[in-house]
């Protein structure tokens, strides 16, 4: 593998992958073409370069308020949502030890969506409660999850079996509140269940940015090395010292976190936490949870998959999570075929 | 086929003598208790529920026009509960020939998505080709349980599937149908309406005419299970053991394949996707019976509909004056053992 180690007197090294540089390069260019598209587009089309230019503040007034207060922070949702789920799913594929293992099946997407939606249908909250009660949801439902499956650590198949059976348990109850809102409620509930980007704004915005500006660069800092050495094995990665359960601790947190911020946010996106990571991992080449990479390729994926689900119907603004559903679900498809045949899965 | 004509593979290894009596008197009233249990719970179920009637009115509903109890009892608890008799033993059945099939104490059709491919199809069937009858979409039913049952298999890994494996590849199909179904589902919400109920599995909407439909399907899946139990056996023992006992592995195979399709399908299209209750009987079972399905498989055609028909009357008790589907009740009350199994094993 190619690798550059870059070192300083004073002991501290950095390395650096070329092609993952490369890769996440390669992600944050289409993320930011297919922005500057997305802003552009809608009922009142801008041309790139007015976008452009508005973004950079010289923009008319009129091209301003549309771009500042609508569709500039709808995409920085979908862009941040989507990073932080890649990155999370990119965690829990580590923890798992398996391409399968992420927060959308293993239940923590929800614990989430049960939080959001005793809000929405039992409380009666708006938007900013329901953000809350996600969060409330994905962590508590984590730390549960967790507690099943701790023996002697965290192991990936208990992780998978728990949280397969906690995802089940967490239908059924979700699957109630849904029967006995009205439909009004219940009609907002789908929708949010479906996962939509339609009128975000910033307040929507700061909780993901921040966490994700916050979490990421210290997991990154902190233990991405070991995260790496820990798909060898436990045994393996604890002879080479790896402190093991720290670092599944530190992996688990923050991808619970980020992956209920991202479901506050957005609603529970389907698959793009499964199918940012193995994307990159593909295109990196590299073993390894290769967080950095994801989390650019989960920006990238969802806010492309917005700007289809925006214009694939004329006249319709189709959720979201349906294209990204839909998408996802084939790709798995593709991906459970091939991880089989490599015995991977 | 010498080997299966022996008692029971569990009991046949133990030396123990003093026990066998005990055990022998347990068999023999094994079932006239089963048979009890299952008559106590049809009784409450025609008696139990937003009115509550005594045994003679219900008596006196069941067989007089004039009573007063008649069109409670006669018009809707009595579908009710011959649905959740066939749909309880279609699901009981199912999850027994499943966990001896794939070899896996997870199994269940609701687990593997077997029950979310028919709903997914059934969805399809009435909004987008406006099939209303369940003799209609029943088709639908047995085509979307089909396709699921052999894909979550050979994702799964086949013959070399491991728990872990299957139950990922089945919650991976779960999620993408789910999406599939919930996509649908806010497409028109005159449609969400009437299926946000049959989505998480219900026995209230239960009319003769549904049970007719469904019952010949059944009847032909209880049947062919019940000559799939000796080959079964022998297969347990490995492919080359079992030829040699004379049992053809391929034919067996798919024959249980066509039976786990047809009792799935059956109970899906007519009460929705309900889930554990395939996983639990079968585990509550074997515990009394020992592996030897020509035993198991009778009392988890008893148990099964006891289970589902007590987790109904329990949602009717527990939501008054409304009440809870049987499938929440089910996937709350069935999860904790599944959880319980995984973390023994």
């Amino acid at each position: 593998m190619n690798t550059v180690v870059l070192r300083s007197r004073g002991g501290l090294s950095v390395r650096l992958r070329p092609r993952a540089l490369a890769v996440g390069a390669a992600c944050v260019l289409v993320a930011a073409v297919v922005a500057v598209v997305t802003i552009g587009s809608g009922d009142y089309p801008m041309s790139p370069a007015d976008v452009v230019r508005t973004l950079l503040g010289g923009g008319a007034p009129a091209d301003t308020f549309i771009v500042e207060q609508v569709r500039l922070p709808r995409v920085l949702t979908a862009l941040a949502a989507g990073g932080a789920l890649g990155f999370s799913g990119a965690a829990f594929q580590t923890l798992a030890r398996n391409p399968l293992g992420s927060p959308d099946l293993l239940g923590f997407t929800q614990g989430a969506a049960g939080g959001a939606l005793i809000v929405i249908t039992v409380i009666g909250g708006g938007v900013v409660a329901t953000a809350v009660g996600a969060v409330t949801g994905g962590v508590i439902t984590g730390a549960v999850i967790q507690l099943l499956a701790w023996r002697d650590g965290l192991h990936g198949r208990r992780l998978v079996l728990v949280g397969i059976g906690v995802a089940a348990i967490l239908t059924g109850i979700n699957g109630y509140l849904l029967t006995r809102a009205n439909i009004p409620d219940a009609a907002r509930a789908v929708l949010w269940l479906t996962g939509t980007l339609d009128g975000r704004g910033w307040g929507d915005l700061a909780p993901v940015l921040t966490a994700t500006a916050v979490v990421v660069p210290a997991v990154l800092l902190g233990r991405a090395r070991e995260a790496r050495i820990l798909e060898m094995g436990d045994d393996a990665a604890t002879a080479l010292g790896v402190r093991v359960r720290g670092t599944r601790l530190a992996l688990l947190a923050s991808a619970v976190l980020l992956s209920a911020l991202a479901a506050a946010a957005t609603g529970p996106v389907a698959f793009v936490a499964l199918t940012a990571p193995q994307l990159a991992r593909r295109l990196t080449r590299e073993p390894g949870p290769n967080l950095l990479p994801s989390l650019c390729m989960g920006a990238a994926l969802l806010v492309t998959a917005d700007l289809a689900a925006q214009r694939l119907v004329p006249g319709h603004q189709v959720p979201v999570g349906v294209v990204t559903g839909v998408l996802g679900g084939t790709y798995l498809i593709r991906l459970l075929a091939t991880e089989r045949r490599t015995g991977r899965l | 086929m010498s080997i299966t004509k022996s008692p029971a593979p569990s009991a046949a290894p133990l030396p123990a003598a003093p026990p066998a009596r005990g055990r022998r008197s347990a068999r023999r009233a094994g079932p006239p208790a089963a048979l009890l249990l299952l008559l106590a719970v049809l009784a409450a179920s025609l008696a139990i529920g937003a009115r509550r009637y005594s045994l003679g009115e219900v008596w006196h509903g069941l067989l007089d026009p004039d009573a007063p109890a008649y069109t409670v009892v006669r018009r809707t608890r009595l579908p009710r509960t011959l649905l959740g008799l066939l749909a309880g033993t279609a699901l009981g059945l199912a999850g027994g020939v499943m966990q001896a099939l794939t070899r896996n104490p997870l199994a269940d059709p609701g687990l593997l998505g077997i029950n979310a491919g028919a709903a997914a199809a059934v969805v399809t069937a009435i909004t987008f080709l406006g099939i209303g009858s369940v003799s209609g979409y029943v088709w639908f039913a047995f085509a979307g349980a089909g396709a699921v049952a052999v894909l979550v298999w050979a994702v799964g890994g086949g013959r070399a599937a491991t728990p872990e494996r299957l139950a990922l590849a089945g919650a991976a199909v779960n999620a993408a149908l789910f999406a599939y179904v919930y996509a649908v589902e806010l497409l028109d919400t005159a449609s969400l309406d009437r299926m946000r109920f049959w989505t998480v599995g219900s026995l209230a909407t239960a009319r003769l005419p549904t049970i007719a439909g469904i019952a010949p399907f059944v009847a032909a899946g209880v049947l062919l299970t019940a000559a799939l139990a000796r080959p079964l056996n022998a297969l347990a023992l490995g492919d080359d053991a079992a030829r040699g006992l004379g049992a053809r592995p391929a034919w067996t195979r798919a024959g249980a394949l066509v039976a786990v399709t047809l009792l799935c399908g059956a109970a899906t299209a007519a009460c929705g996707p309900i889930v554990f209750v395939g996983l639990m009987v079968p585990h509550l079972v074997r515990a009394l019976t020992g592996p030897d399905l020509r035993r198991l498989l009778p009392y988890c055609a008893v148990l099964a509909p006891v289970t589902l028909l007590a987790a109904d009357v329990l949602g009717r008790v527990l939501g008054r004056p409304a009440e809870i589907q049987v499938g929440i009740v089910t996937a709350v009350a069935g999860g904790p053992v599944f959880l319980a199994v995984v973390r023994r094993a």
